[in-house]
């Protein structure tokens, strides 16, 4: 149980690193609307489990958040990334690559590729 | 480096309960806003895009829960509560709180003390260059009381042909001195030294140089002296001009060429020297050298290995020089077997010292456990007291982990309030005993270290692993079902014996096995202090005067001595007035050879034996209070010129003539034949435990005139017959310095090993019986508490008196006997071990038995008295309407 929620965490704050870095500052909603849609609307989170990460990577200096006026006019929380954030998604992003590549290697092997 | 900025954000939250749920509650409810006006937008109702944007978002509890354990850190929150409402718990039963800690206190303080001293002694070692490699030269017999091993010729023999020793060096510690500077003129005593001495012990001097063996060229060739930082603070003011100052050592003027460092104390850690100085300038200061003499023994012989050289190949090489040696000089060198021994502690006495601390040792370990078993069982019994309220909260969902944690966190406060009150107490004590008399004498400074504060944590977190794990294991065992149904689950199976009775009877055997040891120990100490002495010291003054000094000739000396006897016995209130060379128990003593008359040829192997032998003058029997068994003392009237005469004692007649009588018979003694005037009954002379040595008193009129001790006899008090004997000598002897002692003063160095060993067993033995009382009284007290109900029917059902005491008190009792059975059983066993700490200990003693026996059954009866009343007073009718 506990295993699977932790590594849906490490991807959920890989995901909301990689929304801020494309569309600069977000708030929480946001940001949830933005996952669901570059995900092709396969990923269906409990959006309120976004918070938590929030806080997280902002406990980690990963990005940086302010009040702000929202497009309705209403006060909220606007999240953008910061340097050490940017610099956080890219080595993120390589170990990820990485372990793409080498799941992907031991998906198409086959028994006479070891032979 | 991020997981660190995390960390510290979050403990900065937890310290200052910053909480934003002000701002968590305003995210969530713009967010939540925004999903339903989205949903409305896609054509719900309000009522429908509403309940869709919560299911959308989460639980929201769940979502702030989890917002709020990332903001702060939940465990040490937890922690904290479990603190606070641990203090609140301890709180509420303050006598149990506070037994709990005088318990745990005086355990641990009791440790740390022991470990400080044993710190102190057995595990700093000598301030000297790698003390590992260093090693003393002994006999192979096992002898205490004897530093000197070798002839000065035979220790150059040693030092010349072995292979395995880098360097050797001689030491004579009883070296003794008047220092005179600048008219002052003091009494110091210290080591003489071969060249070699400081070289091999790698020390350096703090100002100007040591001497080295490249000084040495014979006999009174290197008049240096080198410095104590003691002396040079206390009698040359610290002045580091002194190097190069000529001062007199017994009247032969010597040059200080250094001091020594504050921390360099020589080689014994009891004995410091004042001074060192060559041994080859011996002669200036003993008056006498033993530099070509085989048959004189004055010196001790440390060495340091060559790095890659065994113990062991070091012996083996040393005993093949003996046996070269022996054969050599078959008059004067035995060669007896050697053995290589770490220098420090007096020698042999070492191994007693050493055996001595590690038994108190594992003594004190031992109330420790005793403190421990007692705790725990406290712990466990209130735990059971507590079952319901842990099953209540099982029953609420509260995990177990969580209550064996709060369970836990109790016991480990209570060992460290335990802990530190322990080592506050034993950092006062140790303070105490520093400042204690004869331990300054002795040099013995037990500070609380680096290591001894690191001992007292160790024990702390011992102790709290022993008393918490019990309730902790009770915790996790219990049974919210059982408890809730209100059946007290020691009910369930009162024939078995629990866990906490068997801690009970640990302790208890413990606790006797401690009590025994204690009482051994009074025991031996009462005996040993009724040995027949052979003397009296109570009521008789020692005056330390030296006039040889002052006088030219000996004549002129004795006649002093005679005026200084008449003054002090015109003192009112003195009944007896003498002179002896020594007092008993002084140190240093050696046998000369005696031998038969018509003797002839004077060998050591052609002695008959080798007493110690005193000069004394007429009376100092009578003031030592010394039987004469038959004959006469001595006398003015024996003087060189009449026939030589000495007072023998009983051993010395006995293995002399046998039973025939000893009056009027002769024998040879430094070449003079002499008559056996008068007999006097034995004494100890050396130490308390020497077996009977036979001994000699010359008359000093007919010897030469060394050392001389005035004994001085009377009935008034010590502190007024020393103001009144220093104001009638002076008054004899104005330029002479006086020290005025009473005997049993001077025997406090004497008396003190088996003084310490005495308190501290009698201390661990006190501690014990307190363990023993508190835990019966608690296993007691809380069964009764337990069975109130059970005990009230049986009342009520018309038990007697016998019946209701035997269910309340009777297994701790029972728990009693079999504890001091094995307590005792267990002292027996370690007889070996206690003979070896305490003089003439014998725990086989009926007297020691009997009174083991006695003190735990009145410590067991003391301790159940309490709860077997409150037992006999239950009624019945009260107790049935409150349950």
């Amino acid at each position: 149980m506990k295993q699977k929620k932790d590594v849906q965490q490490g991807t959920l704050a890989l995901m909301v690193l990689k929304t801020l870095d494309v569309l600069g500052s977000l708030h929480g909603y946001g940001i949830a609307r933005r996952i669901e849609q570059i995900s092709g609307d396969l990923l269906s989170l409990n959006q309120g489990t976004l918070y938590p990460v929030l806080l997280r990577l902002e406990q980690e200096g990963a990005i940086a958040s302010e009040w702000g006026p929202s497009e309705n006019n209403r006060r909220a929380r606007f999240y953008r990334l910061t340097r050490a954030g940017r610099k956080l998604l890219e080595s993120e992003k390589r170990d990820w690559e990485q372990t793409a590549v080498i799941i992907a290697h031991f998906f198409e092997v086959k028994a006479e590729d070891l032979a | 480096m991020r997981a660190l900025r995390r960390f510290f954000i979050r403990l900065l939250n937890v310290m200052t309960i910053c909480r934003s749920d002000e701002r968590l509650r305003e995210e969530m409810e713009s967010h939540l806003m925004a999903l339903t006006e989205e949903n409305i937008r896609a054509g719900m109702t309000p009522h429908e895009a509403r309940r869709h944007a919560r299911l959308k978002f989460g639980a929201v509890e769940a979502v702030r829960e989890h917002y709020h354990a990332e903001e702060g850190l939940p465990f040490v929150e937890i922690f904290l509560l479990d603190v606070r409402y641990a203090f609140r718990v301890l709180r509420k039963s303050p006598a149990f709180t506070v037994v709990a800690i005088l318990t745990l206190m005086l355990g641990i303080g009791a440790n740390v003390v022991v470990f400080g001293v044993l710190n102190a002694i057995l595990l700093h070692p000598l301030e000297v260059k790698e003390p590992q490699s260093l090693f003393q030269i002994r006999h192979k017999p096992w002898m205490t009381g004897r530093l000197l091993t070798m002839s000065y010729p035979a220790f150059e023999d040693f030092r010349r042909r072995n292979a395995t020793f880098s360097a050797m060096a001689g030491i004579y510690g009883y070296s003794h001195a008047k220092l005179s500077w600048q008219n002052t003129v003091i009494s110091i005593s210290g080591d003489e030294v071969t060249g070699d001495y400081f070289d091999l012990l790698g020390v350096q001097p703090q100002v100007g140089r040591f001497f080295h063996a490249a000084d040495e060229h014979g006999p009174n060739s290197v008049p240096y002296v080198v410095l104590s930082d003691a002396l040079w603070r206390s009698a040359f003011h610290a002045d580091p001009g002194v190097v190069g100052a000529i001062v007199d050592l017994n009247k032969h003027p010597f040059t200080v060429v250094g001091v020594a460092s504050a921390q360099f104390h020589g080689t014994e850690r009891f004995e410091w020297p004042d001074y060192w100085m060559p041994m080859v300038n011996e002669q200036q200061v003993e008056g006498w050298d033993s530099l070509h003499n085989r048959a004189s023994i004055t010196v001790t012989v440390i060495g340091r290995l060559k790095p890659s050289v065994t113990p062991e190949q070091a012996t083996d090489n040393l005993n093949a020089i003996a046996a070269e040696l022996a054969k050599e000089y078959p008059e004067t060198d035995n060669g007896q077997p050697l053995r290589l021994i770490h220098p420090g502690l007096i020698g042999d006495e070492g191994d007693v010292i050493r055996g001595f601390l590690w038994s108190v040792t594992a003594l004190a370990l031992l109330v420790l456990a005793a403190a421990c078993a007692n705790l725990s069982s406290l712990f466990a019994a209130r735990t059971a007291d507590r079952s319901r309220e842990l099953a209540l909260r099982v029953a609420l969902g509260s995990s177990r982990w969580r209550l064996v944690r709060q369970l836990l966190t109790e016991a480990v406060l209570v060992s460290l309030m335990g802990g530190a009150a322990g080592l506050g107490s034993a950092y006062l004590l140790l303070g105490a005993l520093n400042r204690w008399h004869p331990l300054v004498e002795s040099h013995l400074v037990a500070s609380m270290d680096a290591r001894v504060y690191l001992a007292g944590l160790t024990f702390t977190f011992v102790s709290v692993l022993l008393c918490g794990l019990v309730p902790a294991r009770q915790a996790w065992q219990s049974s919210p079902l059982q408890s809730l149904k209100n059946a007290p689950t020691e009910a369930m199976h009162l024939g078995r014996f629990a866990l906490r009775d068997l801690l009970l009877g640990a302790q208890i055997a413990i606790c006797t096995l401690l009590v025994t040891s204690s009482l051994v120990a009074v025991r031996g100490m009462v005996r040993a202090l009724h040995v027949p002495l052979g003397f009296q010291p109570p009521g008789a003054m020692l005056v330390d005067m030296d006039l040889s000094q002052s006088e030219p000739s000996d004549g002129l000396v004795l006649e002093k001595q005679k005026a200084i006897i008449d003054a002090a016995r015109s003192i009112p209130g003195v009944a007896a007035v003498g002179i002896v060379s020594r007092t008993p128990f002084t140190g240093g003593m050696h046998g000369i050879p005696v031998f038969r008359p018509g003797t002839t040829d004077f060998k050591l192997n052609k002695a008959a034996l080798a007493p110690y032998v005193f000069q004394m003058s007429p009376g100092y029997l009578e003031a030592a209070r010394t039987r004469l068994l038959s004959g006469r003392d001595v006398s003015w009237q024996d003087n060189p010129r009449t026939p030589y005469v000495a007072v023998v004692n009983q051993a010395f007649a006995q293995k002399m003539w046998g039973d025939s009588p000893a009056i009027g018979q002769h024998f040879i003694v430094s070449g003079q034949l002499t008559e056996v005037v008068g007999v006097v009954e034995d004494g100890k002379y050396h130490d308390l435990e020497e077996a009977p040595q036979p001994v000699v008193y010359q008359p000093y009129s007919q010897g030469d005139l060394g050392e001389a001790v005035f004994v001085v006899r009377s009935q008034r008090a010590p502190n007024e017959m020393a103001a009144a004997l220093e104001r009638a000598l002076s008054g004899v002897e104005p330029n002479v310095p006086i020290k005025v002692q009473s005997w049993l003063d001077s025997l406090d160095g004497e008396l003190l090993p088996s003084r310490a060993a005495t308190a501290a067993l009698g201390a661990i033995g006190l501690l014990a019986a307190m363990l023993a009382v508190t835990g019966i009284f608690g296993m007691a007290t809380y069964s009764v508490s337990k069975r109130m109900k059970e005990l009230g029917i049986r009342v009520a059902l018309g038990a007697h008196n016998v019946d209701v005491m035997s269910a309340a008190v009777g297994r701790p009792i029972f728990l009693l006997c079999v504890g001091s059975a094995l307590g005792l059983l267990a002292g027996i066993f370690a007889s070996r071990l206690l003979g070896q700490i305490v003089y003439q200990a014998n725990p086989r003693d009926p007297v020691v038995v009997g009174g083991a026996v006695l003190t735990m059954a009145l410590l067991g009866i003391t301790a159940s008295a309490i709860p077997a009343r409150r037992a006999l007073a239950v009624d019945p009718s009260k107790l049935m309407r409150e349950e």
